[in-house]
Order: C-alpha cells, then structure tokens, then sequence
C-alpha cells in the first residue's frame, strides 16, 4: 500500500482539530504533504500509518446485528477555488468504504432533501437520522494556491459527537488520493481493518492499440499498466511495443516484475517504477516467464525452459543463486509464494491436464492439491489470515475462479460461468479477488469479495488481462 | 506427392514450378519429403520426438510406403547440390517482410491441449525441411501458439513444448538446431481473433517466421 508518515492521531470528540493545528502534528501534516504532493512517484515507502493507538477510539455501531449505516455527502469547497478538488470526494469516500462491505453505505442519491451544511455545527442530524444513518462524514477542503487542506470528521448521528476528525494537506494533483487515504483510516479506525483504497492493480492492457514491431503483421501490443485498485488513475509503465504480460508487484509495492517479449522471446524483467530503473535479473539468453516475488521481495520463482522443458527456477532478485525446484519432463509452471515463503504452488500437467501443485521452497515435499478438477492453472495464495489459494478452474466451456481452503481441503466456487475467468490476484487484506474476465465483452479486469459477492468491473478501455494486487 | 502433403495449393504450385526449373532439386525434394514423412511416424510424446534417421528409415508402416523413391536411398544436403546461387528466384529477392506475409513455409497445426505432432503436422515440417535446405542461409523462429480455450498462464508453457516438438521434428530431420529458435505466445498474439472452432483451429499452431536470409 502506498503510505503517509504516522500522523495524529485520529479520534478526539473534544477538539476537534485543535489537535491537528497544533504545532508538532502540524509539521507532520506538512511531512505528509510533501508525499501526497507527487503522491506515488516519490517519496521511499514509509511505516503504515494507524498503528499508534487512538486516544478515545469510538466505534460508531448500527442496530444490533447489522452494520452501521453510513451518510457520505459531497465534501463542501470553502471557496471558490476548492470546486474542482472538492467535487467527487464524496462519491469516492462512498465507493471505498462501500468496497469492505462493513458498513451499509446509504446511497447518495437519497441525499437530495436533506440541507447542505456548511460548516459541523449546521449538520442537520435529524434529517440524517430520518434517512436512517449511524454516522455521516463531514468534509471540507480547501485551496490555497497549490496548497490543499481537506479537513474530515465523522459523526456519531446519535450522540453527534466527533469519532474521527483529520486534515490532510497536500496539492490538487489527485484529489481521488485524499478520500482513499480516509477511507483506509476509517476503516482502521472504526473496523481494525486494513483497507486497500490506497492500493494498485498491475495488469497488461493493449488500450494504446499500437502494433508491434516485427515481421509479422497486425499484432496488437501488451504493454503493462497500474491504477488505484478502483481502476482510476491508470498510468502505462512499459513502453517497448512488444508483448509485456503477467505483472506481478514486488512486496513493497515499488517495483514491479513481468514477462516481456521485447528481446524477441520471454524474459523476467523487472521494473521499478518510482525510480525509472529496469532490470533483467536473468540477465537474457534463456527463456523465463511468470515471475512471482518472494512475501519477503528477496527472491523471484519463475518459469524456464533453459533445461529443455518448462520447469520452476528461484533465483535471487539480482539474478544470481539460481536453483532448480522442479524436475519432471510435464510441464511445470505458474509458481505462487506462499505467505510465509516456505512453499509453492503451482501448475503442473504431469497427471494429464494441468492441476495445482505444491512444493516445498527447498524443492521437496511436492504434493497435489486439486483432484476434483479437470485443468486448473494460476495458483494465487491468499495472505493470511486466510489460508486459501485460488486458481482458474475449467467449468464448462470457459473457467471460474474457485478457492481451496488448505485447512479443510474445501474448494468454493466465486465466479459462475459469466464469461470466462482467469489470473485470480488477492487483495493485501485478503478480503477480495482481482481477475479477468470476458463476461463484459472483450477481456476486462473485475474485483470480486472472496465470498464471490460485490463484483465490480475495474478496466473499460481495450483488453486487459493478469491482474496484480499491490501491498 | 509434394502435392498431397501441402495444405496450401499455392505453395505446392510453387514448389512444382521449382521442381521444373530444377531437374535435380525436384529429385532431392521429393526424396527428403519421402524419407522424412516415412521416419515421422509413431512419435506419441513431445516436445521431443526421437530423432529419426534420415536416410535410412525403413518403410514399414509408413502411409506413405508407396513411394517410388528407393526408401534406402541416401540423401545429401540439400546445401551441397545447390551450391550456387538461384538464379532468377523471386524467393530469394523479396524482403523478410514480404517473405513472411506469403510465407513458403507453412504452419502446423496441433490437436486441443496437445502438443504432439500429427501425421499432417510431420509431412508439413518435413516440406519445411525441405524448402530450408534449398535456402541454407535462411534462419527461422517457430512460435508456439494456443487457442483461447487454455488459461493464459498454461499456454504459455504449452506453446512452448508446441514449438519445442516442431524444432526438434525438423531437426531430426537434418535442419541445424542453430538455425532454429522457438517461442512461445500462448494464446497472446491470435492468427484469428474469432472466438469458434475454426478460429481455435488457426491458433493451435507452430508457426515458421523467416528471421534472416
């Protein structure tokens, strides 16, 4: 996840943002202008922020039995410059804290009758309260030039106190940043969770409908992409026109490993994106493909058929202690971590048709785990505290996306048959899976909850495939 | 019989012409493709059929037995009978490009979720084997393709031991391994974007691509 410096902390039902204003926490506010500022192009990755504990935390609950339910109206611009970053902070806030699926979130479209406040003391409380609402987020921004002050507080609706109150500083540049950065720390504060707002997909996408160089015609190009886990903000990392597919993120979210064509056949490149460095560990002359980096970004399991026949390889990430983990004239391939780093999954068609495989990191105790299907590929392991590795699974004439929890052995269904599905990639929180799918015509990416609820459609513009979730 | 093998009759139109203008190389192609489509057979397990003997494979059990070339008969490198320039060859004047784009060589094609080359998939390696001994300079790289049927990831790797059988068929029928490279695209890069059998058909392939001349 992309982060900000620890910051203030967040509850305080007296102040308000006394505290905030107050001269310490004020430079670090600014230290974390600086970072939104470029938001993720600079700036080194940071400790997480949340984990100070708050000084009054207040939970705002619903009725019993059911969650909370959530008011977010559009942020109010206080003045005539702050228009622009104000509009569609509401709307985003909304979305992100509909995505975990632990509030009900009220639709904004109810919010037609009920007065626009200005300020926290003209919160009319009882028209939200007439709506139904546990809790409603108030928000303010303001511009100064290119400075912007995004000032949030959420509402008990009940008691109409304070439970959380914040201001973030930075520039206009991506105004979407601010609400995922609050809805993360709502969701911290109110839930304990670790929310993925501020995460990033890496898929390959042939949006740019650029063709490829070489002798034979009318091949489109893969190029690689990222975006907020929402699909906004998509920005193109590759730029080779050749085939650049199967993106996997480094663990700390600043570098990202892929199997690209540009030397005219597939090698592990890996490029990190914040600092405009690329690298091919392999060093080229042989074949790899499908990297996956280790939980700890140290070493990267890969596939190769310098030995004759695909088969699994880890190396270091700069390419050297290269070792051999698999040895089987079948084809072995699509390598996972798991979370610990002490095995792998992957695919295998020494049974026939391709299964789910697991190995030991060290090469030993390769078992079989998917029996009952009849071609699985792309193992993905969840990361804890699931325990659960999802894969694609033929159900017809396409495939699904289907888990198999490790404990007992119980595989579920996610997707069903709307289109094919493929290339499952968790969530950092374990809670969600980003595939592909051909159910909206052409080949899109979609989020669904690891309950196989909530899908949403991430990628519109051409063909998008293989996503990758970010930490 | 150069014609019964050919998928394409333009190809097999060309090869003719060839054959016409070149009393001697009509012989050795229809002797390589006798040989060669008579050691093909009986090959189950890919990527790497046992490398059959060229010259000397008996005939027993080939469909192709019939043929009136003495199957014992030795046959030289085709680089050493050409081994002056051909005159007048529109071959060997046109570009990479336009080589590719109407290419001498063809395609094989493989069965779903298979990577084993088939009677049609040996007698076309073996024209190709052919056509690359008359051009011994040329080099070529064969890409592994899948339909869209297989997952992404799997088809990489599938393509892969699809091209790794065509190389290693045309090598053991006397083709340099290091004029040959293989690549994998899986089921990225389509020949027929269409989304039915015969689409599907098209992109289980091994496809042959002039990379130098």
């Amino acid at each position: 996840m992309f982060t900000f410096p620890p910051q203030s902390s967040t509850a305080d039902t007296r102040t308000d943002l006394q505290r905030a204003r107050a001269p310490r926490a004020w430079r670090r506010v600014l230290t974390a202008v600086a970072l939104l500022a470029p938001f993720i192009v600079s700036g080194p990755g940071v400790p997480a922020a949340g984990q100070q504990p708050s000084e009054i935390a207040v939970v705002i609950s619903g009725d019993p039995g059911t969650p909370p339910r959530y008011v977010v109206p559009d942020f109010v611009p206080l003045g005539p410059d702050a228009g622009d970053v104000a509009a569609g902070l509401g709307q985003v806030l909304w979305d992100d804290l509909e995505f975990e699926r632990e509030f009900y979130m009220i639709p904004r479209d109810t919010y037609a009758t009920v007065p626009t406040a200005r300020t926290p003391g003209q919160i009319p409380f009882d028209a939200w309260r007439e709506l139904g609402a546990d809790a409603v987020v108030f928000g303010t921004v303001q511009r100064t030039g290119d400075e912007v002050r995004v000032q949030v507080r959420l509402f008990n609706v009940q008691t109409r106190q304070s439970v959380f109150a914040k201001e973030y500083a930075g520039t206009p540049a991506n105004p979407r940043l601010y609400a995922h950065t609050i809805a993360d720390e709502i969701h911290q504060q109110q839930r304990s969770l670790q929310g993925v707002a501020r995460t990033k997909l890496a898929f390959a996408s042939d949006r740019n409908r650029e063709r490829a160089v070489g002798t034979v015609q009318n091949r489109d190009v893969k190029e690689i992409y990222i975006s907020d886990y929402d699909g906004e903000n998509p920005r193109r990392i590759t730029t080779n026109r050749q085939l650049n597919i199967m993106p996997v993120w480094s663990p700390d979210a600043r570098a990202i490993a892929y199997t690209s064509y540009r030397r005219g056949y597939p090698d592990v490149f890996v490029a990190r994106i914040y600092d405009g460095v690329q690298e091919e560990p392999t060093g080229g002359g042989s074949q790899n493909w499908l990297p996956m980096f280790s939980p700890d970004g140290t070493r990267i399991v890969f596939t190769s058929n310098r030995d004759g026949n695909a088969e699994l390889y880890v190396m270091n990430r700069d390419g050297s202690g290269v070792r051999r983990l698999t040895n089987h004239p079948s084809i072995d391939t699509t390598p996972t971590w798991s979370p610990t780093g002490t095995q792998i999954a992957f695919t295998s068609d020494r049974a026939g048709q391709p299964q789910i495989y697991i190995v030991g990191a060290d090469g030993l105790n390769l078992r079989r785990l998917t029996t009952d299907e009849s071609y699985a590929d792309r193992p993905t392991w969840s990361p804890a505290p699931f325990n659960e590795i999802a894969f694609a699974a033929r159900t017809g004439p396409g495939y699904d996306i289907k888990t198999y929890d490790l404990a007992s052995g119980v595989t579920r269904r996610i997707t069903f048959g709307e289109g094919t599905n493929e290339s499952p990639s968790y969530s950092p929180n374990g809670r969600h899976i980003a595939f592909s799918s051909t159910r909206a015509g052409g080949t899109q990416i979609f989020t669904i909850g690891r309950d196989g609820r909530g899908v949403r459609r991430v990628t519109r513009e051409g063909n998008n495939t293989s996503p990758s979730w970010s930490n | 019989m150069s014609l019964r093998i050919r998928n394409r009759p333009i190809r097999a139109g060309w090869l003719v012409r060839r054959d016409r203008r070149h009393g001697l190389l009509s012989l050795a192609v229809v002797a390589v493709a006798a040989s060669l489509a008579m050691a093909g057979c009986g090959q189950r397990q890919a990527p790497v059929p046992a490398a059959p003997p060229a010259a000397t494979a008996p005939p027993v059990a080939s469909p192709l037995s019939r043929s009136t070339v003495p199957p014992d008969e030795s046959v030289p490198a085709l680089s050493e009978v050409l081994s002056g320039p051909i005159v007048d060859d529109d071959i060997l004047s046109r570009s990479l490009d336009e080589l590719n784009r109407d290419s001498p060589l063809s395609p094989v094609f493989f069965g779903v979720d298979s990577a084993e080359l088939d009677d049609a998939g040996r007698a076309v390696v073996a024209s190709n084997a052919a056509t690359l001994s008359m051009y011994p300079t040329w080099t070529v790289t064969i890409e592994g393709s899948c339909d869209e049927r297989g997952t992404a990831e799997y088809n990489l790797a599938l393509g892969e031991r699809r091209a790794v059988a065509v190389k290693a068929y045309l090598v053991s029928l006397g083709i340099a391994a290091s004029r040959v490279q293989t690549v994998s695209y899986g089921k990225e890069y389509p020949f027929d974007a269409g989304h039915d059998e015969r689409a599907w058909a098209q992109n289980r392939r091994g496809h042959f691509v002039i990379t130098g001349k």
